[in-house]
């Protein structure tokens, strides 16, 4: 997801001379392209976040496309009180890139796992959030968001093999993956690949399910929901905390729109992990694998 | 624009507005009045008519709970009316305690959680060189709002950057939310400390108009090549003999006996 949101804004950058990258001194050497080309448009503030978005929303007002980079939880939870008062209440044109979502640094410790920043960062009123979930979302959101106005948060990570099945993507309305008869897999991320492997392990007992990538966290539209509300089965797969991620906000949304519907809410539990390891493992460790949630779809319909 | 009747008028509308509004900050907001008054009667040349020029100067105020006195100066500028002034801190006003940019034309920046508006107006700068601007950027910070790390950051980046077309003015009144800054993280060395970083670094007497105009109208025609802070030394309250260097003042609002008190002593002239 990485080389394509560079790739997405390197195209923007060669024909936008008002968009401006900066760094929180991370990123090692994935910069040197840009850099080479747009050395005035590039600036690495040091370890240093909340100046970071203090300095980008005052470029920003003065008329740049300010893009910001850094490990997700040093984008978000470090300066969060700067991305509200001063990027967000001035509606500064800044897209904050978040790397390493969820466990992709699992092994790094409870100081890197990026666990919280959606639900922390979707309860600021006017951020939009993005989390796309295979490399041509990355690029295709990248290219679409930078010239949002308002703050954005794009959160990318590793990315998984798998290919949008639509031809026509349109990523305010879900980006689906599989077309199933029964049920709906909604998540976002990378963990989008473990959805897949889990969706086809359930084809053997002869459930078919749509899996779709929400991409658009919010804001999150009216019409995917009241598409999806009427499968039988509504699972939410996410590599996030229970509270306030991906499931809350369909949840949120189901109420908004006041359609009575059980789902099954598939996240890590509402605590930290000081026990590490890869990404493949932090999963399986906290029932995101595959396995787990087919396990757990399985039981949810059983039950139901 | 005689100043020292700028900065008398502006005493008087700010009791005026906290007494009425009920809101706190009266001393923080005394403080800085003079600071103000030959900002916006003298340096930065901002008026409704400038106000949308891409290259004008540019004031953030930092320490956003002394709002009153940039709203103050605002309405006296005619960027909105004075009833509009009156309404400070009362119902449904968008003119609240601690500065705000909606619907309040003539504010750069909302403020009121410290340490936010040197790391905002860096950006400004950085920006304004960027595009060769002649134009100068100038933030307000309070001598409590020096406790921040964020403002450390930001005092260490342009001074890095060697932003000289910023100027950072520190509300020095020595007093904040409890007690003196000495009793609660010493200051000092102060300017040291500023200079250390990379920047110019004066003294003044921040409550004498006559100071304040001879020294910041030099300091934007300096060719320094860094950032400019200028440790403004100050009296919390300063103009109001009972409220000055009373923490109390942080807090309370005057009442009708104290506001009459107070517009008596600013117009005897002391």
């Amino acid at each position: 997801m990485r080389d394509n949101f560079l790739k997405g804004l390197f195209e923007l950058a060669k024909k936008d001379k008002s968009i401006f990258l900066i760094t929180g001194d991370l990123g090692f050497k994935i910069f040197d392209k840009y850099i080479e080309n747009f050395k005035d448009r590039f600036l690495n503030v040091g370890v240093a976040e909340q100046n970071m978005i203090g300095v980008a929303t005052g470029m920003a007002l003065r008329g740049y496309k300010v893009v910001v980079y850094s490990i997700a939880n040093f984008a978000t939870l470090r300066c969060l009180e700067q991305i509200r008062n001063d990027a967000a209440y001035h509606k500064a044109n800044i897209t904050i890139v978040a790397s390493g979502g969820g466990y992709t640094y699992g092994a790094l410790g409870m100081s890197h796992h990026a666990t919280e920043d959606i639900a922390v960062i979707r309860s600021l009123p006017d951020v939009k959030v993005f989390v796309p979930s295979s490399g041509l979302e990355s690029y295709i959101t990248t290219k679409k968001i930078i010239n949002l106005n308002g703050v954005k948060y794009l959160r990318i990570e590793k990315e998984s093999k798998y290919k949008p099945i639509q031809k026509r993507i349109n990523i305010s309305q879900g980006v689906y993956y599989n077309y199933g008869k029964d049920g709906v897999i909604l998540t976002s991320g990378g963990i989008l690949s473990e959805c897949m492997q889990a969706e086809k392990s359930l084809n053997k007992k002869k459930l078919f399910f749509d899996v779709i990538s929400i991409n658009t966290i919010k804001p999150l539209s009216n019409l995917l929901l009241k598409k999806i509300s009427k499968k039988k089965y509504i699972i939410t797969v996410e590599e996030h905390n229970f509270s306030g991620g991906i499931g809350s906000c369909i949840l949120e949304k189901l109420n908004e729109l006041q359609i009575k519907k059980n789902i099954k809410i598939i996240s890590i539990k509402d605590r930290y992990s000081s026990v590490v390891g890869d990404q493949q493992f932090m999963r399986k460790k906290n029932g995101i694998d595959s396995k787990s949630i087919k396990n757990k779809i399985v039981n949810f319909i059983k039950n139901k | 624009m005689n100043l020292k009747n700028f900065a008398k008028k502006l005493r008087l509308e700010v009791l005026q507005m906290t007494h009425l509004g009920k809101s706190s900050h009266i001393g923080s907001i005394l403080s800085i009045i003079d600071i103000i008054a030959v900002l916006y009667g003298k340096i930065l040349k901002i008026n409704p008519k400038t106000i949308k020029n891409k290259n004008r100067n540019r004031f953030i105020l930092s320490k956003g709970h002394a709002g009153a006195a940039v709203y103050a100066a605002l309405s006296a500028l005619g960027f909105f009316s004075h009833k509009k002034l009156l309404t400070h801190c009362k119902n449904n006003s968008t003119l609240s305690g601690h500065i705000s940019h909606i619907k309040n034309p003539g504010i750069e920046f909302s403020t009121g959680s410290l340490g936010h508006g040197l790391s905002v107006g860096s950006g400004f700068a950085y920006a304004g060189k960027l595009k060769r601007e002649k134009s100068k950027i100038f933030v307000l910070l309070s001598d409590g709002e020096c406790n921040e790390g964020s403002t450390w950051e930001a005092v260490m980046f342009s001074g890095f950057h060697k932003l000289n077309n910023l100027i950072a003015i520190i509300d020095y009144n020595k007093l904040q939310s409890l007690t003196t800054t000495t009793k609660t993280l010493d200051l000092e060395p102060f300017k040291k400390k500023w200079e250390s970083f990379g920047w110019k670094c004066l003294n003044l007497d921040g409550n004498n108009i006559d100071q304040l105009e001879k020294k910041l109208t030099k300091v934007i025609k300096s060719n320094e090549q860094k950032p400019f802070c200028i440790i403004a030394n100050t009296t919390k309250g300063s103009g109001v003999s009972f409220m000055e260097n009373k923490v109390l003042w942080h807090y309370r609002p005057p009442n009708k006996n104290e506001l009459k008190e107070a517009i008596k002593e600013i117009n005897n002239e002391r």
